[in-house]
């Protein structure tokens, strides 16, 4: 506990020197994390494989690729991202230097998750450092050969008081939570969230919680099943369902609950075939507990496929439940594992009013050829993100903001939107000494005259405003061209 | 308290209605509160006057005008920041349609201050009704006048359960943060900033934070003092130094100390309302005075304070250690810029920084060697004033940030929205089990090769994108393969394409 201490003083003291500041140190610092994904890859996936049971392919796509591009796309736009953004000024601000000034903001803390342990890691860090900060990094305990992978190859090619790592269960994160940091972004479940949340209020820190939910799948009748079907296979079973935007349960007219069910099983025999146990792209649960609760949920379920389990290796077989009552213990918590439950809803009114009737979900999803359908349930819901007639595609494009709302989460990332979520966004006017004389208005005594005066430019200024702006530009030209004569 | 848990319920219902969300109904309401600030204007400035002695023309600068211009930039500029807002797509998403939505969040509460108690109750409550929310109104007890007035008022104009006054003192505010809100702002110290952020913890309740500090003023030796200390006192002395942008003290050389006390001395003088000036030497008269000040400061209505500067000030007393919000204007020498920089930094950060300088270079190592939530160079508290500025602060000077469109946006939900389309599910294969290498291969070349980017391969590998859509809907099953293989072969290419 007390190296925990010194560890986030040490990092605090960094970035104090100031050396993390500079856009090259930090360029340098994520082409030397680029380097360690490359020259480490056959590790990371071996760490991969042994915490989750992730085929080479699959870990590559997943874990590595992501982290990759992210990196890729970071080193090239920092230096537009991190460069002073001007603003539109006002009559009063004319011949002022107005603009944000994007700056770090500290010592940042961040707690991954042990579902897609690397890139959860990974991904906000390299905002983290894009943005200037020290981060101190506190991988899933849950996943624990990705844990120590990362706490062995962090200091290897990065400056090691600047982005330290921190491993360990409760006791660590509790103790780590007691510290005082610049931001906090956890990753993992509402519970937890709050106490994260909680113990940041002591300092005044402000975080970004990317946490879970029930993401629903509402299926249309008039959309292309098989497609359909196949995406939502993907969707749901990659990773052993254990995916944060996994569609959770379908809801669907009960004309059509056969036929999905009909198509997912066909999918699935393509992706997995006959024995899907011996399958190298199936993964396993992630350990005994979540094995044990997910398996619990089917109890009392109308099994239509799978259900199969084998506690040893942690295998459960892909599954679906038919006609599920709203009220059962499946449709309570966040699923987060191989078993999608079907609902039936007689119209798409009755399926937005199942979703708002519920707390707004990370992801929202929708299936349907008719797009003002697809509209509709946007505008009638609310959810982190979403994505109609696909899933978990709106977290592949990088300029999308990443994040929940709700008990799903707040604040974002992903691209651009680490950066700034890592970032003060200072605001910043730098006027001069001269033509003091124009402030006259603003300085007491007071009079209904100089008010008037006052009133005049602010209000006048926004109602006619093209007008206002053709004046204002003259006006400025004006006040300067006779600052440059005037002037000592 | 039961009647809270009823408000907040209600108003909840009324979201859930959907009647706050058309934008017509939003600029209506906001139409409303125009209407309201302008045929109400005389009862405001009354209870502003009675609250704290602030005369018209003040008052109506300061708290009725720029309430005004927010209204009427909102209500013009809603429309654009309401629309959603499209971003850059990449090769996986070419085809579809990939934006952002701004969304209401549903219920926010709103936490007035009893410094400017109408501008920091109508200023939030502008943005929280522009993105389409409920809104509950919690204006501060201290400044009792203008709360009941807001309460008495919102109703008459606004729609009333959409947007309800809750009046009242620490057992009203701790009832209501008991309630369950999507969003919370707060406007205040830092001491009950972590109180109501760690009420909204309990509901992960985002929070917006404007609370204080000790904003610092450095002068440099290089700039025009009589200038300088104008725009200085203005603002120091402004609503009798109750501002939470107020330049808290001065940091100068010890060699312009006496100048700048004299510039300020000559720009009070000119204010006809000033009593007296009173320049404290070290001992007794500054400590019976600072005792007359903190009470001024927490009860903030009765008293009537002189402008008081003092000098020679210890880094260690009591007034540089809280946020002063009062007309006492401490100085505190430092050598060098260097020393006011390191000065500034081993303290909380403020939510404003001030630099005089004719220096810009001076101005900028000042801004890059440190952090606050806003700065204005040669000039204070007019960065406030331009809205498309963020305001808000850093640290414990708060979190998140208001103004013109950045209250819009931080009363709604960014929400992710990507629309694809059922057809061309044969590019889907790369990503489907059964897994192998060669399908790994694709992904990657598609997914990094879009950092090796040309303008015109952009424009190329679009058109070639509406050829295979043209080709596939006239000619679809049999071409849409040949399509696709066209497309995926100049990617093979390796044309410089977009992504």
């Amino acid at each position: 506990m007390e190296r925990i201490e010194k560890v986030v003083r040490q990092a605090r003291a960094a970035f104090n020197s100031g050396r993390s500041r500079s856009l090259e140190f930090r360029i340098q610092q994520l082409k030397a994390l680029e380097r360690m994904v490359k020259e480490k890859e056959k590790e990371i996936l071996a760490a991969l494989h042994a915490d989750l049971h992730k085929g080479g392919p699959n870990a590559y796509s997943h874990e590595i690729l992501g982290v990759l591009a992210e990196l890729a796309l970071t080193m090239e736009k920092l230096p537009s991202w991190a460069a002073p953004q001007p603003v539109k000024k006002n009559l009063m601000t004319m011949r002022d230097e107005a603009y944000i000034n994007f700056e770090p903001l500290g010592v940042v803390l961040i707690i991954g998750a042990w579902n897609y342990p690397f890139v959860l890691v990974m991904h906000p860090l390299i905002g983290a450092i894009a943005a200037g900060n020290a981060v101190v990094v506190k991988p899933s305990e849950v996943s624990e050969n990705t844990a120590q992978l990362v706490a062995d190859l962090l200091p290897q090619y990065l400056d090691r008081e600047l982005y330290p790592v921190v491993t360990g269960g409760a006791p660590e994160t509790t103790e780590l939570l007691t510290q005082r940091f610049d931001h906090i972004l956890y990753t993992g479940n509402s519970g937890v969230g709050k106490i994260v949340m909680a113990a940041a209020a002591k300092h005044l820190t402000p975080v970004t919680l990317e946490l879970g939910g029930k993401n629903p799948c509402y299926i249309d009748k008039d959309c292309d099943l098989a497609v359909t079907c196949r995406r939502i296979t993907w969707g749901k079973y990659t990773n052993c369902g254990q995916i944060c935007i996994a569609p959770d349960y379908i809801l669907c007219d009960p004309s059509i609950q056969s036929q999905v069910v009909e198509n997912i099983k066909a999918t699935l025999l393509e992706f997995y075939g006959e024995d899907v146990k011996s399958s190298p792209d199936y993964e396993r649960i992630v350990n005994k507990r979540h094995f044990k609760r997910v398996v619990g949920l089917l109890e009392g379920q109308k099994i239509a496929h799978g259900g199969e389990s084998d506690e040893a290796s942690c295998f459960i077989a892909p599954t679906i439940l038919t006609d599920v009552s709203p009220d059962s213990k499946v449709m309570e918590e966040e699923i987060f594992g191989p078993v999608l439950p079907i609902v039936t809803v007689k119209s798409v009114e009755e399926a937005i009013e199942f979703i708002n009737r519920r707390e707004k979900p990370l992801a929202l999803y929708v299936f349907s050829n008719n797009k003002k359908l697809i509209r509709r349930v946007i505008s009638e819901t609310s959810s982190g993100g979403m994505t109609a007639n696909d899933v978990l595609m709106h977290m592949m494009v990088p300029d999308l903001p990443f994040g929940g709302v709700g008990h799903s989460g707040m604040g974002a990332y992903h691209g651009r939107c680490s950066f700034e979520t890592f970032s003060h966004r200072r605001t910043c006017l730098i006027r001069d000494l001269k033509l003091d004389v124009l402030n006259k208005m603003r300085y007491p005594p007071l009079s209904q005259e100089r008010l008037d005066v006052t009133k005049f430019v602010f209000l006048k200024h926004c109602s006619d405003w093209r007008v206002g702006q053709f004046l204002s530009a003259l006006l400025g030209a004006v006040k300067a061209v006779m600052a440059k004569i005037f002037s000592p």
